[in-house]
């Protein structure tokens, strides 16, 4: 980071890529700015409306339900994926053959559609014709997650957990092979325990992935949708209605732009903001 | 000690791969079957659901559509990312660190916010229902990532490599093609794989600027779920096929899938 030359016509290599996002992210971002301060009936009619979506969006339960769902949601899977995953990477093979079985086999669940991942835990889920449903409720519970909030939230965390677990492990994994074999022997030779190698040598050494596995984890769970949508439906009731989901209907099922437009802000704004603390912390880690 | 290790990533497996076991399974079973009894393989044991997607247009174009537009997106977004990532790994200039900040933004847009406006934005420029446009919707994401990991791979390369080609008398452009990229083929080969995954796996931008002609494979099952009823094996045999290219892509980069998970940067 620290030796780069300073070349101002390096603009020219980055010109392209400025670009081509710049097409696709202001022109849409300009659109829904242009829609969240005004008012429609259609026939492309616009009326000034100031600020007036967004204190709608801002004091109505609704939103705060979903912001709250959604939050609930990202900290839950977090919570278990971030540790599962270091887990299966510290104890998953570490070279030769069965290391890469390991590696294609957990990045599988990576590359399949997000609405096959859905519709296939739909299939797998389901009380009379699924597996897991099968299994639940011969052990005795009454399982559906079709009708039961909190079967529902209990099958899209586990959905969630089998679809991104592995991007943790994967992350941990290339993390841990950068320690070099001199750490453990002189570990070895102070008679250090499993747990202080863990604590002083293999965490530090992670830290830097770990927090891209935190950043892409945090931002991809707040922005999910396809999966629970195709899941659940949001549903039973609005029992797991994210804030996407929850935006996608307002837009595209009421069609009331400029309560979507607002809240769409909004909901950007919060992934960014949450997002600039990790990106900040990460570049902390990365200078040091 | 030493055996009871291997049982969580045995475990961690087994649970992988029991949701796509079912799926599979179900894909060779008749409707039938599926909707009156419970049976952990197929009794009756048929291929018609695949029969059915290999002869009829609508459901194997998907796999075309969506096929054509990940690959132009894959090549649009590796091409124009290489030349910013060698900026950003070797040089300073005017608002380099905001632009990568910037760029990175992209990647944290949610889909469902520009769903709206993007359908909006293609049809005005003619665009809607093409592969081109999905195609550069998707850079919108891939982009960004494309350039943060070759960023991490060319900040690997140290700068004296550079260097001696131009005492060496190389121009830049004989240095970037003929011994810059071979030296980071690896990252290329990574930022195309990832390109290719994101682009692959999403569906509501891909749904909302497709009608007909376009049309991906993911949004012709959901339309199926919807309208025929509950033709189960054939969704479940739609799905298992779309697992198809993601596997044989994985095999390519296998040896190389943890670093670029890790952006490079390990």
């Amino acid at each position: 980071m620290t030796n780069k030359t300073a070349y101002p016509k390096a603009w020219l290599f980055v010109l392209p890529v400025v670009a081509l996002v710049a097409f696709n992210a202001l022109i849409p971002l300009m659109t829904v700015v242009n829609y969240s301060v005004q008012e429609t009936f259609g026939n492309n009619v616009f009326f000034w409306e100031g600020v007036k979506w967004f204190e709608q969006v801002l004091n109505s339960e609704r939103f705060h339900a979903s912001l709250l769902r959604q939050l609930a949601f990202t900290g839950i899977i977090l919570a278990i994926e971030i540790p599962l995953g270091i887990a299966i990477a510290l104890t998953m093979p570490t070279r030769g053959f069965w290391a890469s079985v390991c590696l294609v086999l957990m990045a599988l669940p990576l590359l399949i559609p997000w609405n096959v991942v859905g519709a296939m835990w739909n299939i797998f889920a389901l009380p009379e014709i699924g597996l897991l449903g099968q299994i639940i409720n011969g052990m005795g519970f009454d399982y559906n997650f079709t009708q039961q909030p909190i079967a529902a939230w209990f099958t899209t965390i586990l959905m969630d957990v089998w679809h991104w677990t592995s991007l943790v492990v994967l992350l941990a994994y290339a993390g841990l092979r950068s320690i070099p074999d001199a750490y453990y022997q002189a570990a070895k030779i102070d008679g250090a325990s499993g747990w202080a190698v863990f604590r002083y040598i293999q965490l530090p050494k992670m830290k830097r992935v770990l927090t891209i596995a935190i950043l892409l984890r945090f931002m991809d769970s707040f922005m999910i949708y396809t999966e629970p949508f195709v899941l659940t439906g949001g549903g039973p009731g609005n029992a797991t209605t994210f804030l996407s989901i929850d935006l996608v209907k307002i837009a595209l099922g009421q069609f009331d732009l400029g309560p979507a437009a607002a809240m769409s802000l909004i909901y950007f704004l919060i992934v960014l903001l949450l997002s600039w603390v990790f990106y900040t912390l990460m570049m902390r880690t990365e200078e040091q | 000690m030493r055996k009871a290790i291997w049982l969580a990533p045995t475990l961690y497996i087994l649970f992988l791969v029991l949701p796509i076991y079912w799926l599979l399974n179900m894909s060779f079973k008749t409707t039938n079957e599926i909707l009156s009894v419970f049976t952990l393989w197929p009794q009756e044991f048929t291929l018609d659901n695949y029969v059915k997607i290999f002869t009829d247009p609508t459901w194997y174009n998907g796999y075309f559509n969506s096929i054509t537009y990940v690959l132009i997106n894959t090549s649009i977004s590796v091409t124009v990312a290489l030349p910013a990532a060698y900026a950003f790994s070797r040089y300073r200039f005017l608002g380099d660190k905001h632009l990568f900040f910037w760029l990175l933004t992209n990647r944290m847009a949610p889909p469902a916010v520009f769903a709206l406006p993007f359908f909006q934005l293609y049809s005005a420029v003619n665009l809607f229902d093409t592969h081109i446009a999905v195609a550069l919707a998707h850079t919108l994401f891939n982009i960004p990532l494309a350039v943060w990991i070759l960023e991490g791979f060319m900040s690997g390369v140290p700068k004296q490599l550079d260097e001696t080609a131009y005492v060496d008398g190389y121009s830049f452009w004989r240095f970037f093609l003929r011994i810059f990229l071979p030296t980071i083929a690896a990252g290329i080969g990574v930022a195309a794989f990832f390109c290719f995954m994101f682009s692959w796996v999403e569906l509501l931008l891909a749904k909302t600027l497709t009608s007909v002609a376009a049309k991906p494979i993911a949004a012709t099952m959901t339309r199926t779920a919807s309208t025929a009823g509950y033709e189960l094996g054939l969704l479940a045999a739609a799905g298992s096929l779309t697992i198809v290219p993601g596997a044989f892509v994985i095999y390519f980069v296998r040896n190389y899938i943890a670093k670029g998970f890790a952006l490079g940067r390990v």
